[in-house]
């Protein structure tokens, strides 16, 4: 079996790709838009190139007689411009002109940004940081000002101005691959693809550019817009000799604006034409790429809807509160939107209480759906999340129906959090006292609030309040942020305290403290704590009860000291097991008893 | 913080003397007829050789570069080849048109990109598609063909404020501000359309944050999270994208500057590319370099200022 993965490994990466691609064609078959733009785009090039049999003058062609020739005129389809000069002619001369302007700008931009790109983003290191900082450079010109600058030196030809331009687009190509590469260089595949012995450059070609294309494509089509419309903006200003382009049209009508206004909508249609066909094409092909289109979306939203309002029908809870619990879990269901509209449920039926002064483990592998749980309770699960149970109370009060305001008005007083990650849970942007600070000012002043956080952070066992207290959560370390985190989450005195593996991230001497510290919290405070965590060690040193999760259902319910004797459920069995020979390392007395009892 | 400042500073230095002296030796490097093209083709040999002595065009490149920067260093630009007319001056006329449609365009851009950013992260639906379209619009229609109708509906057709001319604003305050609302609106299209779908996605990205989620399980207001905490975060690729703006808004002024028949420097480099009048080309690319430079500072010193990591 391992072998025959083995052998898949490379052959993956690459067939991967190819049904990608084809999936990603098919999607811009099925899209209107990008057919359309396509379309439009060769009907363009193709009268481009049959511009000698299909126009009766030369674009350059001027007759006194034509001047101004009203539309339809005998061989002057378009009529005449002010110069008397074929409309039509011109116009389709002018598509060339951009279209050449479009592939000269995007050609060396995208060259220039790929080879760069490529090259930086795989080598690293001193290359990386030469060629960052040149191209940061090149992207802080005044690009316009610098093509109109060296006009002189490129002496009026559109061609070189254009691949003047390409080299001053080419930063936004260069960041996008560059980016890209670096992101796939940590990938698993490329990896493997080392192992394999593929040489760099094959690596680069093959593998790399296959991925990072799909972006490239769309940010060449923006690019040629941008070309298309500086051509045509210098050839407006009457830069660039005598070569016909919408911008020379364009300003040729402006100038007989209040007379001929007509004369403006050829040349504008054929410039809005081009970029807006190029955009369009864009866009499509970035949701093609995204793998989403907007009848799936919309349809998701409807069943969506539907949902919700089932779940808001349910949610008045008729039944009184069944026991005296603080917090109440009946029956809860998670669910989530799938792509096609239906729903994913990731919670099924979970019953749960905690009571006032109670610890209450809620144990289960990664993705068991313990911290969805935990979430529903505090009201702060994803705007898509569909919730609904038969009761889910705090003090005899049900949590779902409220307002996000009636919500907002019990977290803090009546739940608190404490999260797993420190790091990321504190506001890097804000001192550490003004975020704890922040949410005690709705029920006291400034001065009071600040002289009751550097007491909590005293209380958590920060060695320097003052000195934590305006810092930033950078300048501290993981645990001191976690200790931070403690006392924001019981600065308000809540009732019920809902702690997300709140040691997991911690090195093992802090996990104990913390613990401890939660500990000592709980017992100050008389809280209801809700611990999900999926250490048993954890469970065992600190928990009242405990409540076992497994893919989404909870399987076992029941005292600690029971659980651990006498598990009902062989998952909660195996669990034990696992963790606790892990824990005999640690020779944990209460630990290594119950694996006796195991026995 | 000085010492990043500091840093910022030499590099601004740096860009300046790459950029000008690329624009020097390409200039000046590449075109050796600048006194005949000066003195027309009737003058005789001799004439085109002492007015290349005079302008100290026979001197070595390098030698006439350093000399220009020197110079330039004391706010000394030179003379126009054609008018003799001091450039230092000519700019000082000329730029402060110029300022007044960017800074208007730049303000305008602003309030109206954090106002659609925050209005599209927050709620989405209608204010986020109106945002795309304008992205969409910005793209598809170059900035001349976006001003031209600006011109015919607003001036020609509604009649509401004039169509081209410029009035000083020591002069009349109103209008001053009629004469440049429309370059200004039509300039601010294209940066809304950046900055503002910049600000939504950096604000979508900080709202899925963890400690935005902590800071709602404390019970802060919605308000405070978008548009204290969440902005605050935000800000700093937004400024970013900003400054990229800025840089846009006053290259697309050359173009504006000419359907509004505004005398601002865009003419005035024009007509310099047109006759080969370096030492104006120069001038006008420094006063630009040396603008995008102050504009990156002063970003740089408010993302400083953001960022607590760099402040310290």
């Amino acid at each position: 079996m391992s072998q025959q993965l083995g052998a898949l490994g490379p052959d993956q990466t690459a067939v991967a790709p190819t049904r990608r691609k084809w999936r990603v064609t098919r999607a811009l078959l099925r899209n209107p838009m990008a057919v359309g733009s396509v379309v439009t785009l060769a009907v363009m090039t193709l009268l481009c190139l049959l511009a000698p049999l299909i126009t009766g003058h030369d674009s350059m062609y001027s007759s006194v007689d034509h001047v101004n020739a009203p539309i339809g005129t005998e061989g002057w389809l378009l009529g005449g411009d002010a110069q008397g000069r074929d409309m039509w002619s011109r116009l389709l001369a002018s598509i060339s002109v951009s279209l050449t302007a479009a592939l000269i700008g995007t050609g060396v931009a995208v060259i220039i940004g790929v080879v760069f790109g490529l090259v930086a983003g795989y080598v690293g290191r001193t290359i990386d940081s030469i060629a960052s900082w040149v191209f940061d450079l090149v992207l802080a010109l005044p690009s316009l000002l610098m093509l109109i600058v060296l006009l002189p030196v490129t002496r009026g030809s559109y061609q070189l101005t254009m691949m003047l331009l390409g080299i001053m687009l080419s930063p936004g190509v260069y960041r996008l691959v560059r980016n890209m590469v670096i992101g796939i260089r940590r990938e698993l595949y490329i990896d493997a693809a080392k192992v394999a012995g593929l040489s760099t450059w094959r690596i680069l070609t093959r593998h790399v550019f296959f991925v990072v294309r799909g972006p490239i494509v769309i940010q060449a089509a923006f690019i040629a817009t941008i070309c298309i419309n500086v051509q045509a903006g210098l050839a407006f200003l009457g830069v660039g000799a005598n070569t016909p382009s919408f911008g020379s049209m364009i300003s040729l009508a402006f100038t007989n604006l209040y007379g001929e206004p007509i004369q403006l909508v050829w040349p504008t249609l054929g410039l809005v034409a081009l970029t807006g066909a190029l955009i369009l094409f864009a866009n499509a092909y970035r949701d093609a790429l995204a793998g989403t289109t907007t009848a799936a979306r919309r349809r998701s939203r409807r069943a969506l809807a539907d949902v919700v309002k089932r779940a808001d029908e349910a949610a008045p809870t008729t039944e009184k509160p069944t026991e005296k619990a603080l917090l109440t879990v009946r029956d809860l269901r998670i669910a989530y939107p799938r792509s096609d509209g239906s729903l994913n449920e990731v919670v099924h039926e979970v019953s749960l209480t905690v009571d006032s002064g109670e610890i209450v483990g809620l144990v289960g592998e990664s993705g068991s759906g313990k911290t969805q749980t935990a979430f529903a309770m505090l009201g702060l699960l994803p705007h898509e999340a569909v919730v609904s149970a038969k009761e889910l109370s705090l003090g005899g009060r049900p949590l779902l129906g409220l307002t996000p305001t009636e919500l907002r008005e019990l977290r803090g007083p009546d739940l608190a959090y404490i999260p797993q990650e420190p790091m990321s849970n504190l506001d890097p942007s804000f001192t550490v006292g003004s975020q704890l600070v922040e949410p005690l000012r709705r029920t006291m002043p400034r001065a009071q609030a600040k002289q009751r956080v550097l007491e909590l952070l005293a209380r958590v066992g920060i060695p320097d309040p003052p000195r934590t207290f305006h810092s930033y959560p950078h300048q501290i370390s993981g645990g001191m942020a976690q200790r931070v985190l403690i006392a924001g989450a019981v600065a308000t005195q809540p009732k019920v305290l809902i702690a997300d593996e709140p040691t997991t991230a911690l090195d093992v001497t802090v996990q104990a403290e913390i613990l401890d510290l939660l500990r000592e919290l709980q017992h100050e405070l008389r809280m209801g704590v809700l611990l999900v965590t999926h250490n048993f060690g954890v469970v065992a040193d600190l928990c009242d009860r405990v409540v076992v999760m497994r893919d989404g259902r909870d399987v076992e319910t029941g005292e600690v000291r029971q659980i651990f004797h006498h598990p009902a459920h062989e998952y909660t069995r195996s669990l034990i097991d696992s963790i606790l020979d892990e824990e005999t390392v640690r020779t944990d007395a209460p630990a290594s008893r119950a694996k006796e009892g195991v026995r | 913080m000085i010492p990043f400042l500091l840093r910022r500073l030499v590099s601004g230095i740096v860009v300046i003397t790459v950029v000008t002296s690329i624009v020097f030796f390409l200039t000046y490097g590449t075109s050796v007829q600048i006194a005949r093209n000066i003195l027309g083709p009737s003058a005789s040999d001799e004439q085109v050789a002492i007015l290349n002595e005079d302008l100290g065009l026979d001197r070595p490149l390098v030698e006439q570069y350093l000399d220009w920067i020197t110079s330039a260093a004391r706010g000394d630009l030179g003379a126009s080849y054609f008018t003799s007319e001091p450039i230092t001056e000519a700019l000082a006329n000329r730029l402060p048109v110029t300022f007044s449609m960017v800074i208007v365009a730049v303000l305008i851009t602003l309030i109206a990109s954090l106002a659609l950013g925050i209005t599209a992260a927050a709620r989405g639906g209608v204010v986020d598609r109106v945002l795309q379209s304008i992205g969409t619009v910005s793209y598809v229609f170059p900035v001349v063909i976006i001003a031209i109708g600006m011109v015919y509906l607003f001036a020609i057709v509604l009649r509401w404020v004039p169509a081209i001319g410029f009035v000083p604003i020591t002069q009349s305050p109103g209008h001053w501000l009629a004469s440049i609302i429309l370059p200004s609106i039509t300039l601010a299209i294209g940066g809304i359309a950046g900055l503002a779908a910049q600000i939504r996605g950096s604000l979508v990205d900080e709202l899925g944050r963890d400690y935005i989620r902590t800071l709602r399980s404390r019970g802060v207001s919605e308000r405070a999270i978008l548009c204290k905490h969440a902005l605050r975060n935000a800000a700093g690729p937004a400024l970013t994208v900003f400054s990229l703006q800025f840089i846009g808004i006053f290259g697309a002024s050359l173009f504006i500057e000419r359907i509004f028949a505004l005398p601002g420097y865009g003419a005035y480099a024009m007509n310099a590319t047109v006759q080969g009048d370096f030492p104006v080309l120069l001038g006008v690319t420094l006063v630009s370099v040396v603008l995008v430079v102050a504009v990156n500072l002063v970003v740089d010193v408010a993302q400083g200022w953001l960022n607590p990591k760099v402040r310290v």
